[in-house]
């Protein structure tokens, strides 16, 4: 792979300082993801994965060391940035869907467009293209109480992939999904992964994690035996 | 996000919570409500008073007895008795006086008319001729008493339109009415002074020669009150002084301070007026700014509850790309469009208290554009105001810590 990474942590460390210690939840992590992959991280909980995945998210910045998206060096943006690079590069899917419950399924799979200051009409189409290709066509006006788990995480993920993200970040997308819906959703990201995208997968079930290429094992907020190019 | 989505999401966010949202908007609504009918009323109390000081006819200047100021329309009634009618004389006497064009000397006292089986007790005038041109009024059948009824101590009366009715006369003119078990003859009725159920005392009196007045009634000639009429308005402070001074020298006083006489005239009347509805307005706004704070505190209480409460929607909003300007833009929208609501819904009740308080009651309200306008503003500054600490806490929450929330 002779191309510059997608994403590059070089010595990312962050500390918070809660209590007279300082915890240290990443300790020095340097990773490279390129385009098109499909990483999976493992790890118990406490490990720091989860940190790691809010920095990988700009949803939080490092304490210390660098972090490039797409060649730029996002570890000191401020808040208002941030959320523009959120917008524009990264798709998230949660374990626990976090779709507003009082919007529609289309209305849910719309919000990171108005952010992004697309007009209403062509927020609809997209939204309704995007519910398609998930196969949730004929529910787009459902709310989501009125939906399944499985089709809830995949109007999670409609709405994850409708800014066309540089990196689609799911953190534990099956957690709240019994094993049918599971295999789903775990289906649709290996078809997403066939067509392109670069996925990035936490979990701490082993089994889930195997569907990807390759797998980051954390342990004490570094990655551990790690696979071919990490480090 | 644009201004129309923000405002969109707003109201959807409202409408989400519909008894909570009435309920909040519900103390400004009370408020607004409350500012319109208070300054509704107190605007109709004043503008009726001020019909009541320019009924009592144009460019006026009304002596009184005594240093008393009370008693607008019955003149000091019941206090010194220091006027006579020779001080009326002397006044209308056009080389001390040139600027009072109309003199009108007043000796009145409540009185029983009785005509036929009917009984009506209301205040009788003794006045000269010029009454009816000083207070301004005109005849609406017969005629006023003239200078050979004032000079024989005729025993005629002219009635107003109220008393005429009181005493079921319907043909009043040549009927005998009895007053003081003497025998008077109608001579005319007045032209009712105005609409305006403030004015209806100047419609509810009879007018008798002041020469017949003093002998029967009264039995003194000490007046009740004279009321000057200055040739123009222009003229009004040159009539004022012409008068004291004349007063003075007639009742042999130097020192103007000593005056045993009061000189009150419409304006003085009509300031004074202003003093107390400058009061009641000051009164009024204290009031209406406490309802409104009031509904200000709560709409601050329930945008931070709906803050907290909405954590977890915050953090995704964040997650997808919502900056803390537009999160703070997003729950400030919402403050406002609560505070807005209530000042709307509140105006109008308010508008439709002042239609149903005329209909329902006696008193008159004005409408008054200007509180409308400016209750709904500052219900939508309010809105602003106490929101702003809840956007804020809104726009500073971490997304991380608000999507773990649970």
């Amino acid at each position: 792979m002779s191309q510059a990474p997608l994403i590059r942590f070089d010595k990312v460390w962050k500390t918070y300082q809660t209590g007279a210690e300082p915890v240290h939840a990443l300790q020095g992590v340097s990773i490279s993801v390129y385009e098109g992959e499909y990483i999976s991280i493992v790890g118990p909980s406490g490990s720091g994965k989860s940190t790691f995945m809010h920095i990988l998210g700009c949803l939080d910045v490092p304490t210390s060391g660098q972090y490039y998206l797409a060649g730029t060096d996002v570890s000191h943006m401020d808040e208002h940035r941030l959320a523009e690079v959120r917008n524009r590069r990264i798709g998230f899917v949660f374990q626990q869907f976090h779709l507003l419950p009082r919007l529609s399924a289309w209305r849910n799979v719309e919000l990171p467009l108005i952010y992004a200051g697309v007009d209403r009409k062509t927020r609809k189409l997209k939204a309704l293209e995007a519910l398609e290709s998930v196969g949730l066509a004929d529910r787009v006006g459902h709310l989501p109480n009125q939906l399944s788990g499985g089709q809830q995480q995949r109007v999670a993920v409609a709405r994850a992939l409708i800014t066309e993200p540089d990196v689609l970040l799911a953190d534990e997308p099956t957690g709240n999904l019994d094993s049918r819906s599971s295999q789903d959703v775990m289906q649709m990201l290996a078809s997403l992964h066939a067509a392109g995208r670069t996925i990035v997968l936490i979990t701490h079930e082993m089994d889930v994690a195997t569907a990807a290429e390759r797998i980051m094992r954390f342990r004490d907020g570094q990655f551990v035996a790690a696979g071919a190019d990490a480090g | 996000m644009s201004w129309l989505e923000t405002v969109r999401s707003g109201l959807e966010a409202i409408a989400g919570h519909r008894l909570r949202s009435a309920l909040t908007a519900l103390g400004i609504l009370i408020g607004v409500a409350a500012v319109i009918v208070t300054v509704g009323i107190g605007e109709g109390a004043s503008s009726s008073v001020s019909a009541a000081i320019s009924s009592l006819g144009t460019n006026l200047l009304i002596v009184s007895p005594g240093s008393t100021t009370t008693g607008l329309v019955r003149g000091g009634f019941g206090t010194a008795s220091t006027l006579t009618y020779a001080d009326a004389v002397a006044l209308a006497n056009k080389k001390d006086c040139p600027d009072i064009s109309g003199v009108a000397p007043q000796l009145q006292r409540a009185e029983t008319l009785v005509a036929g089986s009917q009984n009506w007790t209301t205040t009788v005038i003794g006045s000269t001729t010029q009454w009816l041109s000083v207070r301004d009024r005109t005849m609406a059948q017969g005629s006023f008493f003239d200078e050979a009824d004032v000079k024989q101590d005729a025993n005629v009366i002219v009635l107003g339109e109220t008393t005429a009715q009181y005493l079921g006369l319907f043909d009043p003119v040549g009927q005998t009415v009895d007053v003081g078990n003497l025998p008077f003859t109608v001579i005319g009725v007045l032209t009712s002074a105005g609409s305006s159920s403030s004015s209806s005392n100047e419609d509810d009196l009879a007018v008798v020669p002041i020469t017949t007045a003093e002998e029967l009634l009264s039995g003194s000639s000490s007046l009740t009150s004279i009321y000057l009429q200055a040739a123009s308005q222009s003229v009004m402070g040159a009539a004022y002084y012409e008068a004291t001074d004349d007063l003075l020298e007639l009742h042999g006083i130097t020192d103007p301070a000593n005056a045993d006489f009061t000189i009150t005239t419409q304006s003085s009347l009509l300031s004074t007026k202003t003093q107390v509805d400058n009061t009641l307005a000051f009164v009024l706004t204290g009031i209406a700014a406490i309802s409104l704070l009031v509904g200000g505190i709560g709409v601050m209480n329930i945008m931070l509850v709906s803050v907290t409460e909405r954590v977890k929607e915050i953090g995704l909003r964040k997650a997808v790309g919502a900056t803390p300007n537009v999160i703070l833009r997003q729950f400030l929208v919402e403050a406002t469009a609560l505070g807005l609501i209530g000042g709307i819904v509140g105006a109008g009740l308010g508008l439709i208290a002042d239609v149903l308080i005329p209909a329902l009651s006696s008193s008159q309200v004005a409408i008054s554009p200007t509180a409308i306008v400016l209750a709904v503003g500052v219900s939508m500054l309010i809105g602003i105001g106490f929101g702003a600490y809840p956007a804020y806490r809104a726009a500073r929450l971490a997304p991380i810590e608000a999507l773990r929330s649970e």
